[in-house]
């Protein structure tokens, strides 16, 4: 089959804040770089994230030190985040925030003119012994929208190429097993493309709609997630999902943490706060996955609230008008559009609700996507991953509030700056056959041949529901044995689904189908991997095994696809400049 | 039951647009304008719109609800079609239309490309950040909120007499966000760069931009401070 084909230097599949932050670096450099984005760049889930982006800049302590913000890092992942790429991202955070400043980002300010930073969860000065810091740049309560509008800003001035409203449908190998770019399609025509590159880059971003109730956006999907696992390479960590202790009760948007930064705190329905019980240092603000098993137990325990004691309550009106105005004003408007609350004058009615995937495809800090053989790491010729997508892995079973920005932009500017340098050296590869094509064309010539099947609506109903009951916050050996047969019958109706509507121009029935078979893949991975760890460890909590097991899994968990087993890799404990962090008990 | 009275047009198969009726079932709710859309889709796939965030803070699902621009994720029922009232949704209206309820946005986007959205300070950046006082962040409150879900620039007339040529509400706002950062130092090229006929001055101060911007930004405002700072510039 002949497609019409368009050659970059590098592509960027996705317009979030990582690929933005990757395309800009590369545009710079020169390189005929291009980002291909489903939705128009703005429109990406980056532009949701509210309470900031935690960095040691200095502004609200001057003495503070992103040594402490590591250890903060490091003891929030459960130690399976890798100690050498935290260190990264905490030493090389700053500058990258001051760029986004002078790319005109408009962060709130002190009364010295500098960037306003706020309290957030399980941060601490001097490795834990010197109490809560204060380490969240914010831009009032719209850190994302702010990030993501600057970066997409800071691409219209450097030129980048966007393909917006492409939709990206598998990755194409050559004959060696490099990864030479990827089949997309345009939105709007319906034209069928393959876009080779010398890079492609993956920063598509979560995959959270794998959930009945999540705080994420319709598009995440998890499509970088099926891409690689379809073309055989693995996901590590995948069974990490963090459940966010403050979504909206029914809604699923997403509070922000900063609500409690800022001196919020959650009562149950007898108004009591209750965190003190859980976490008597750090109450609400214990680490998310602590706070969210807390909330699921008082409302277990009959303390939740409503009259079907199903949710707890967010308290914030102490705070005061100005505070909540001037600081939160975001989170006034969705909790009035959505709870009908208006929390200058009542609580808001708050549940744990999935927000992150710390799992994804492996890397290095260079961006470049690993898979494992007989033990070593390998690089994945071609292939590179960014943000959430990514597990690089800074967040390690449970990511801290305010990191997520971090990562992107850390992670997408360093990935940006390795591909730069590897094209300034040259890379080389053979061009893709018309059979290697032929091959990732295989799932999309199937369904636009489909005479019969499910529907897309009621076939992602069924994966949500199986994934909500059965992989949810706490977990049991037997129940996800049960999900895992429920979703081995499910995975024969999602690869057929019946896709009516054959039309090219912007046919999103098209669309919704290719992301579900993306859906399933993130699911069905969850899943394996989540039975397979047997032992609780930040966000992953087990009924039936309750303790850290550091004998037997302090160590990443690998999914590979091929015959869907599940390995072992090991964590970095080996920072270049500092000591190790040894792991110990986990409390707050 | 809800009557949902929709447009359609896909131009494969269509001569020309029409409006298509469905009843959708709201259990009573008071769903948003969005949530009866995903329900009548799980009925009807072929119905294309945008959406993504769900929250109104994306900007995707700009659409014209019961005669009014708005984002579907952020209305309640019992705003736009209360009592139970049908329901009618249309695109935004004034720019061309792709399939449904999905607009080109070409020139839209294109109007905002035009005033340069991006900081300009050609001073060398220091070691840390440019530092702004709180009162000079305050001016960019009520500017930088802005979503580009295109429900202001779609419901101004000056706009669909000439999206070419006028920038519109939102672009301008835009504009505005940047001639006011304390941080940005080329005001004086991006004033030289509206200042002619069209780009500012066609608007009318009808305030449609006001009534409609789902995030209660006031665009007519701003064009009154851009044109305050075009006059003292002339004078």
């Amino acid at each position: 089959m002949s497609l019409r084909k368009i050659t970059f230097d590098a592509v960027i599949v996705g317009g979030g804040g990582a690929g933005m932050r990757a395309a800009l670096q590369l545009a710079q450099s020169g390189y005929k770089t291009a980002v291909i984005t489903k939705v128009f760049p703005t429109r990406s889930h980056t532009v949701s994230a509210q309470g900031g982006i935690t960095c040691a800049i200095g502004s609200n302590d001057p003495n503070d030190d992103w040594r402490w913000h590591m250890y903060d890092t490091v003891k929030g992942s459960d130690y399976i985040g890798d100690q050498d790429a935290i260190e990264y991202m905490c030493s090389v955070g700053p500058q990258a925030v001051f760029e986004l400043d002078h790319m005109g980002m408009p962060f709130s300010r002190t009364e010295e003119g500098r960037i306003y930073q706020r309290p957030f969860g399980g941060q601490s000065k001097n490795f834990g012994e010197g109490g809560q810091a204060a380490r969240t740049c914010a831009a009032a309560d719209r850190t994302g929208h702010a990030l993501l509008h600057t970066l997409y800003q800071g691409n219209l001035k450097a030129n980048t190429v966007f393909l917006n409203e492409w939709f990206a449908v598998d990755i194409v190998k050559n004959d060696d097993g490099v990864v030479v770019g990827v089949i997309a399609i345009c939105m709007e025509t319906g034209e069928t493309v393959f876009v080779e590159s010398k890079a492609t880059v993956f920063a598509t971003g979560g995959a959270g709609r794998i959930y009945a109730s999540t705080t994420n956006a319709h598009i995440n999907t998890g499509d970088g997630i099926g891409m690689a696992l379809r073309a055989g390479f693995p996901v590590q960590d995948i069974e990490m999902w963090q459940f966010h202790p403050t979504g909206i009760h029914g809604a699923g948007v997403l509070v922000t943490e900063g609500c409690r930064g800022e001196g919020g705190y959650l009562i149950n329905k007898d108004g009591e706060r209750f965190m003190e019980r859980y976490a008597p240092n750090a109450k609400d603000l214990a680490g998310r996955d602590v706070v969210a098993r807390s909330i699921t137990l008082e409302i277990l325990e009959g303390r939740g609230c409503g009259p079907n004691g199903d949710h707890v309550f967010l308290k914030m009106d102490h705070l005061g008008e100005d505070v909540l105005h001037s600081r939160l004003p975001g989170i006034c408007e969705l909790s009035i559009t959505f709870a009908h609350t208006d929390p200058v004058k009542e609580p808001i009615p708050v549940i744990p609700t999935c927000h992150y995937m710390m799992g994804g495809i492996p890397t290095n800090v260079d961006g470049q996507a690993l898979t494992v053989v007989d033990g070593k790491d390998q690089v994945i010729q071609g292939l590179f991953a960014c943000g959430e997508v990514a597990c690089v892995s800074v967040h390690g079973a449970n990511r801290l509030g305010g990191n997520s920005l971090l990562d992107l932009i850390v992670f997408g500017r360093s990935t940006g700056l390795y591909i730069e340098k590897a094209l300034r050296d040259g890379i080389n590869y053979t061009t893709a056959t018309d059979a290697n094509i032929d091959t990732a064309m295989v799932r999309l010539n199937k369904l636009n041949a489909s005479s019969e099947g499910g529907s897309v609506a009621e076939l992602r109903k069924e994966l949500q529901g199986i994934m909500q009951n059965q992989f949810g916050v706490f977990r049991r050996g037997d129940f996800m044995q049960d999900g895992i047969k429920k979703l081995a019958d499910l995975r024969t109706r999602i690869e057929n689904i019946h896709l009516d509507d054959k039309s090219d121009a912007f046919n999103t029935a098209r669309f919704e189908a290719l992301e579900l078979q993306n859906l399933f893949e993130v699911a069905e991975a969850t899943a394996i991997t989540a039975e397979e760890r047997k032992e609780s460890r930040g966000a992953h909590a087990r009924d039936d095994f309750q303790e850290r097991d550091d004998e037997n899994w302090l160590c990443h968990s690998m999914f590979y696809p091929v015959d869907k087993s599940v390995g072992k890799r090991a964590v970095n404990f080996s920072p270049k400049t500092v000591d190790t962090f040894q792991p110990k008990a986990r409390v707050y | 039951m809800l009557k949902v009275s929709v447009y359609r047009y896909n131009p494969e198969t269509d001569k020309e647009p029409y409006m298509k009726d469905y009843q959708v079932d709201t259990q009573g709710k008071d769903l948003m304008v969005l949530d009866v859309l995903e329900l009548l889709k799980e009925t009807d796939p072929s119905l294309a719109i945008r959406r993504s965030c769900r929250e109104g803070v994306c900007g995707s699902d700009g659409m014209n609800i019961n005669g009014k621009n708005g984002l579907a994720c952020v209305t309640p029922l019992s705003e736009a079609a209360p009592n139970g009232a049908p329901l009618v949704i249309r695109p935004l209206p004034g720019l061309p239309v792709v399939r449904d309820l999905v607009i080109d946005m070409t020139l839209f986007y294109k109007q905002y490309e035009k005033i340069k959205p991006y900081l300009i300070n050609d001073t060398p950046a220091p070691a840390i950040e440019r530092l702004q006082s709180p009162e000079e962040r305050a001016h960019l409150d009520g500017l930088y909120e802005c979503i580009l879900c295109a429900c202001c620039s779609t419901a101004c007339p000056s706009f669909w007499w000439n999206p070419d040529r006028f920038i519109g509400p939102s672009g301008l706002l835009q504009a505005y966000r940047f001639l006011i950062d304390s941080r940005d130092t080329a005001t004086e090229e991006r004033l030289a760069d509206l200042d002619d006929p069209f780009s500012v001055f066609r608007c009318h101060g009808i305030q449609a931009c006001v009534a409609v911007c789902p995030k209660g930004l006031n665009p007519t405002k701003a064009i009154g401070h851009i044109r305050n700072m075009l006059l003292s510039r002339a004078a």
